[in-house]
């Protein structure tokens, strides 16, 4: 039953490159977010107009358009380094690109401007006497981040935190048109070449959704976790 | 004006890719992602509200198919959904003999259903969340001027929930204006479509993706400014006053 048509162990393979896709990405993005949110809320008004741009303008455009952009372009801008690289100081030196780490990079890279505004928020939902009390301990500003406001942070930002997860979980879909074999592009595949599209795709769409299902649980406990002490909610 | 064109011709004469006939696929480009998005909005609209009534009701053998709709449309990806709509549409028994395929057989039908029903599922469920914060009050109120069932839905719920829903349209509008993008992997010539022509045509990846990409922003600047607009004119009660 699993066989389907001998494409089976090729989408199961394209399932596992959507997961790690999306998980790295989801790290990524994670990351960049804070560090956008950080920078919107800096006393050096450049950072904060840099973090501004980053947000509005990626949230402006579709995320095929920057797909491709980073995608196509990013090689041929990596490819102009690596030739300066050769002419100046004649280091033989050549990356190629693939279309996994191009991948993790732009989802990471668009949903980083998500996150920022989500973890904006929810820094500024802190309550500042904590950050104050956490001074009056001693604490050094990476102390009080990472047992104070990081903490507290997230119960505000899971909410926003899960929901770019969802969306993000399904712009993993795109890399199928950049050449990447997730599970998309295999099932995409298979349907051409068998004129079978139901058999491929509703699978894959099930698969979408047993995710999204297991990661709705997860955040629900993780919720639930980060929410210890604040009674019920 | 004719000193404008002429500025406009030399601008054009200097540069190899910007080209009246490349611009002329960037503008056709425009002209499809807008009729795209803007059908697909307009029947989504019209599907959701019933959806949307329907999905707030008490009986759960009307809420629960609405329910299972919007879960499927909303937890899986367009893509999944468009290539379903747009690979599967020639398996519909008899569909070929009907007058309707050679309408189906095009990118251009298959990309506005799979749009449609995925806006319509987003939009829905908007709706549902605006009817369900409609205050007690005011149902109250109309249950006590002995308004029937459907008066009390057609004069109050629903022009109070369309102002609720406004402010997560707007984002809906611009999700789908973004989501459109896709109708080019189905050999559609929408904008990034004709951006993907001239990256092939050219080898220029970043004057064609660049360009089409600030025309997106244009877009999307007009759609929020459009909003915030509309915002301000319906839910102007609801601001602070004087």
């Amino acid at each position: 039953m699993l066989d389907l048509h001998g494409y089976g162990p090729r989408l199961l393979e394209g399932a596992g490159v959507t997961l790690q896709l999306a998980v790295l990405s989801l790290a990524l993005a994670i990351l960049l977010g804070l560090l956008t949110a950080s920078a919107r809320m800096s006393r050096h008004w450049p950072l904060r107009q840099l973090a501004t741009l980053y947000t509005t303008l990626i949230r402006g455009v579709p995320d095929l358009v920057l797909m491709m952009l980073l995608f196509f372009g990013g090689q041929m801008a990596l490819n102009v380094v690596t030739d300066a690289l050769y002419d100046r100081f004649g280091v033989d030196w050549y990356v190629n690109l693939n279309a996994f780490a191009a991948g993790v990079i732009t989802i990471g890279f668009i949903f980083g401007a998500y996150m920022g505004e989500t973890f904006r928020g929810a820094f500024m939902a802190v309550e500042h006497g904590q950050i104050e009390a956490g001074k009056a301990y001693g604490m050094t500003p990476w102390l009080v981040f990472r047992r104070i406001r990081f903490p507290q942070m997230m119960r505000h930002a899971l909410p926003g935190l899960s929901n770019n997860w969802m969306v993000l979980l399904k712009t993993t879909a795109l890399v199928s048109v950049i050449g990447l074999s997730d599970m998309v592009r295999v099932a995409a595949e298979a349907s051409r070449a068998t004129h079978e599209p139901f058999t491929f795709l509703i699978p894959v769409a099930a698969v979408y959704l047993l995710i999204a299902s297991v990661s709705e649980w997860l955040f629900a406990r993780l919720q639930k976790r980060y929410n210890v002490g604040f009674g019920g909610h | 004006m004719p000193d404008i064109s002429l500025w406009f011709q030399e601008l054009l004469a200097g540069n190899v890719i910007f080209t009246p006939t490349t611009l002329g696929y960037y503008w056709d480009g425009l002209v499809t992602t807008v009729q795209l998005v803007f059908l697909s909005l307009v029947a989504g609209l019209v599907l959701a509200v019933p959806l949307a009534i329907g999905r707030s009701s008490r009986h759960r053998w009307i809420s629960l198919p609405i329910y299972l709709y919007t879960y499927v449309f909303r937890g899986t990806p367009l893509l999944i959904q468009l290539y379903i709509i747009y690979y599967g549409v020639v398996f519909f028994d008899g569909i070929q003999q009907t007058f309707l395929w050679p309408l189906l057989r095009e990118a251009f039908y298959p990309a506005l259903i799979a749009f449609t029903l995925n806006t319509a599922a987003y939009t829905t469920e908007i709706f549902r969340g605006a009817i369900k914060a409609t205050p007690r009050g005011e149902i109250e109120a109309a249950r006590a001027y002995g308004m029937s069932d459907a008066l009390m839905m057609r004069r109050i719920i629903l022009p109070s929930a369309f102002r609720r829903a406004l402010p997560a349209y707007g984002n809906e509008v611009i999700f789908m204006l973004h989501a459109s993008a896709i109708a080019s992997v189905v050999t559609l010539m929408d904008l990034t479509g004709a951006a993907r022509f001239v990256y092939a045509r050219f080898y220029a990846p970043f004057e064609a993706f660049l360009f089409v990409a600030a025309i997106y922003l244009c877009l999307t600047f007009s759609i929020l400014y459009f909003f915030r607009w509309l915002e301000k004119r319906l839910l102007a009660h609801l601001r602070p006053q004087g």
